[in-house]
């Protein structure tokens, strides 16, 4: 085993030259191998790449997707999320442990089988879904269970350490992802050719380039709306001895599945951004960091890389322009919503734990291995591939004067078309629940957890940066969905996906769920939730990060937009203790085998 | 050393600076006091604790890790300012299982310190009363994890100060806990003199056979409140 893992390592860290930034991928190749990160690795790795033991351990026990100990041959992790559970995830589970022999979080007995909860897989169009191993499989039904265990127990008969069924040739039911771009629209998925934005933009200076971005009022479409061209111009203006340009591929936030879209459907446009993007800042680099759950897009993200190599599109001397080379790596990630944020992301990027930096100094100065970077999202790229192939004025003619261009919104939840939109910049939300066939929703998650809850008040809000901001959540909720049990499902999704680097976040969120719990347990009182008010303020104001800051707003939208809501929760009294007398003596009545008399109980 | 110097506001009082200080590096030196806990003098800044947060220009950023720049306007001490920073310390206190009384810092803990000074009573929420190790296993030093507050000021400074790495971080969210390059402390190569083990804000590492040579009441904190020395270097001109 030791002689394994060792070569195992040794052939890793010979893949990427013994570059110690490279670690996650050192680790994640121990990972497919093994099956888990053992003991033994982590003392190789670190050996290998003479670094500390514990610097090896602190990233690897950072990221969800990779384990320390071992487990079943197949994970089976189920998308636990609201609208997976509106969907009935909570039946395919059970459909699972019944399938597989494990309680949900263990390992079947016969150590095939690891079965767990897991946040958005980037599929709240099609839930429930689950990712097995590597591969997606969605809309599943208690039914499909039994199958897709079979298959799986069948794959396992031919061998090998399976980290993909399908590299096996096993097809297994249900896996297969819909791409569901319901309504494509005049921008983004307009029909254009291969190529055609990059010519157009190398007949232009990097300025021009620069510039055309800037005029055409480019905003960042992960959702903060920063304006690309200021981006790229800070970028440009920063001395470095290499300049970065990154594609943020980690689209985590729940009920967002638009660059899964993106990807699927015109990876060409995205890349082709990020290479212009290139041109404009004078990087020779470009990376794109994809998240884990997205691996079964790598290998047809690595033909799409190849094909447009071969076309001369990558490379050097890019489309026959002297001394112009850019070349793009894929990044996989492995599990962590935080990574979405810009430095945190370039720390994972970074082979270390995604805890974001402090700023200043920002990316744009000192990003990736401390040289200028742009990171921008899949999206952004997508448009500014559009932008240099019809004209920044072309452009700014959709949306509206503060957001141009048109918005890609993964709409999901209780809407009969889910899926993704282009539409326009400054639709209301009125018209885009017309549009999507959901006109009686009760209330509307708009920009997913760290989004608001939109109450039928607001309903004539425009979705734009000026307005209500999203990256292109819009988690649709009908009557009979109640709003606080989705802002505790959104306060636990915080709970562990905080990084735990500042106070707090790493304590304030667990402490907003409790008191959260309290609450819907109908054990609050009006102080409960005074108090529960005033930590979420602390929360918003005191975080490090963008998690940090929006963590609480579940809860404060909530009691915003439905305080009635939350008044049908409270208790008349004063003050009620977060257990009965009887809860806090169980454990001594079990352990003394006695009850305590009844006068003790009433208290 | 220093480049230029220009001035900025912290809660009306104008303070010098030079290019390159942080906003509490140049209040430490003009003497106005800003509560902070993860922050070490010899250290590089972590952010983790977010006690010295401000307004800057009307944005909240981290006193310890901004810049200061010409014409800031910087506000500290507000009520709203301090109820937050208490509403941290009384995190931290749910967080970790901290028993003052028996502890063997008391009197001399930056965690306990400010609690007082912010005036931290009863404890709001209900402990998480995790379960932490305790690690004895160095003839000379114990690591009393129940009492780390995260600070990473040890992480920090063996790796930059004593060149050892002994320490690091492990897990995350809430489940985050301090790690050491080993199976237990006394496999490692830290030494009671190194840096790493003098810089602990609380009583989570601790040199043995130290604990009650000053007595309570005779302690840093007993005679004054945190900061004061801080302070101290304002007062003259006050008066």
């Amino acid at each position: 085993m030791a002689d394994e893992i060792g070569a195992v390592v040794a052939a890793a860290v010979a893949e990427v030259e013994s570059d110690r930034t490279r670690l996650m991928d050192v680790i994640q190749a121990v990972q497919r191998r093994v099956g888990h990160i053992p003991q033994e690795a982590i003392r190789r790795v670190a050996e290998a790449l003479g670094i500390h033991k514990v610097e090896v351990e602190d990233m690897v026990s950072f990221y969800a997707y990779l384990d320390r100990e071992p487990k079943g041959r197949f994970r089976i992790r189920l998308a636990r999320t609201p609208v997976s559970l509106m969907n009935g995830a909570a039946a395919v589970a059970k459909a699972f442990e019944t399938a597989t022999g494990a309680r949900l979080g263990t390992t079947s007995p016969d150590g095939a089988f690891t079965l767990e909860w897991t946040a958005d897989l980037g599929m709240a169009d099609q839930e429930p879904s689950a990712l097995i191993n590597g591969t997606v499989v969605t809309a599943l039904t208690p039914g499909d269970a039994p199958a897709i265990v079979a298959a799986l127990r069948e794959s396992h008969l031919s061998g090998a350490r399976p980290i993909l069924p399908d590299q096996q040739g096993i097809a297994l039911p249900r896996a297969k992802v819909a791409s569901n771009l319901v309504q494509s629209g005049p921008v983004v998925f307009r029909q254009s050719a291969r190529g055609a934005g990059l010519r157009a933009a190398l007949t232009a200076s990097p300025d021009e380039v620069g510039q055309a971005v800037t005029k055409a009022r480019l905003r960042g479409r992960g959702g903060a709306g920063f304006p690309t061209g200021l981006k790229w111009k800070l970028c440009r203006q920063s001395i470095g001895d290499e300049h970065y340009v990154v594609c943020n591929a980690d689209e985590g936030e729940p009920g967002t599945f638009k660059d899964r879209v993106l990807l699927t459907e015109i990876a060409d446009a995205v890349f082709e951004g990020m290479t212009i993007a290139g041109y404009a800042l004078g990087a020779r680099h470009g990376l794109l960091y994809l998240r884990g759950e997205y691996v079964y897009l790598f290998r047809t993200l690595q033909d799409v890389l190849q094909r447009r190599h071969e076309l001369g599109l990558l490379g050097r001397n890019i489309c026959g322009h002297e001394g112009f080379d850019f070349d793009i790596r894929i990044q996989l990630g492995a599990g962590a919503y935080i990574c979405g944020e810009e430095s945190a992301l370039i720390e994972s990027l970074e082979g270390k734990r995604g805890a974001p930096r402090d700023r200043p100094p920002f990316p744009t100065e000192r990003g990736y291995r401390h040289q200028p970077t742009a990171v921008d999202n899949v999206e952004t790229f997508a448009c500014v591939t559009r932008i240099l192939e019809k004209g920044a004025d072309w452009f700014k003619g959709f949306g509206t004067r503060e957001s141009s261009g048109t918005k890609l919104l993964s709409v999901s939840g209780d809407c009969p078309h889910p899926g993704v939109y282009e539409v326009p910049f400054g639709i209301t939300v009125n018209q885009l629940l017309d549009l999507v066939g959901s006109p009686d929703a009760a209330f509307v998650q708009v920009g997913g957890p760290s989004g608001q809850c939109v109450a039928p008040k607001d309903y004539g809000r425009r979705i734009a940066f000026e307005d209500l901001s999203t990256g292109g959540s819009i988690i649709v909720f009908g009557q009979q969905r109640d709003v606080l049990e989705v802002a505790r499902l959104f306060t636990e999704f915080f709970v562990e996906e905080s990084c735990g680097w500042c106070v707090p976040c790493r304590v304030g969120t667990t402490l907003m769920k409790n008191s959260l719990e309290k609450i819907l347990g109908n054990r609050g009182t009006l102080g409960d939730v005074r108090q529960l008010e005033a930590l979420a303020g602390t929360v918003t104001r005191m975080s490090r990060c963008g998690l940090g800051q929006t963590a609480a707003n579940p809860i404060l939208t909530t009691m915003r937009n439905f305080p009635q809501a939350w008044e049908a929760r409270l208790q008349p009294e004063a003050f009620l203790p977060r257990v009965t007398l009887g809860e806090a003596l169980a454990e001594a009545t079990r352990v003394q085998g006695r009850a305590p008399v009844p006068e003790e109980e009433g208290a | 050393m220093s480049g230029k110097s220009f001035t900025f506001t912290v809660d009306d009082v104008v303070v010098e600076a030079s290019a390159g200080q942080t906003i509490l590096q140049a209040c430490d030196a003009a003497g106005v006091y800003i509560p902070r806990l993860c922050y070490h003098p010899e250290l590089e800044p972590a952010g983790h604790c977010r006690v010295c947060t401000c307004s800057v220009n009307g944005r909240f950023s981290s006193a310890c890790t901004m810049p200061a720049s010409p014409g800031m306007v910087v506000e500290s001490d507000t009520p709203s300012l301090n109820a937050d920073r208490r509403t941290i310390i009384e995190m931290l206190f749910a967080e970790g299982n901290h028993f003052c009384p028996a502890c063997e810092k008391s009197g001399d803990c930056e965690l306990q310190a400010l609690g007082y000074r912010l005036g931290m009573e009863a404890l709001p929420f209900a402990n998480l009363w995790p379960h932490r190790d305790i690690d004895a296993s160095h003839p000379d030093i114990v690591l009393e994890r129940n009492r780390c507050v995260l600070c990473t000021r040890c992480v920090r400074a063996s790796r930059l100060l004593d060149g050892k790495s002994v320490f690091g971080l492990e897990g995350r969210g809430v489940h985050l806990r301090l790690n050491v390059d080993a199976g237990c402390l006394g496999e490692t190569a830290l030494s009671a003199a190194d840096k790493a083990a003098a810089v602990c804000p609380v009583g989570c590492i601790l040199i043995k056979d130290h604990g009650y040579r000053t007595p309570y009441g005779r302690r840093r904190f007993d005679a004054e409140p945190i900061g004061a020395d801080i302070e101290a270097k304002r007062a003259p001109r006050k008066g």
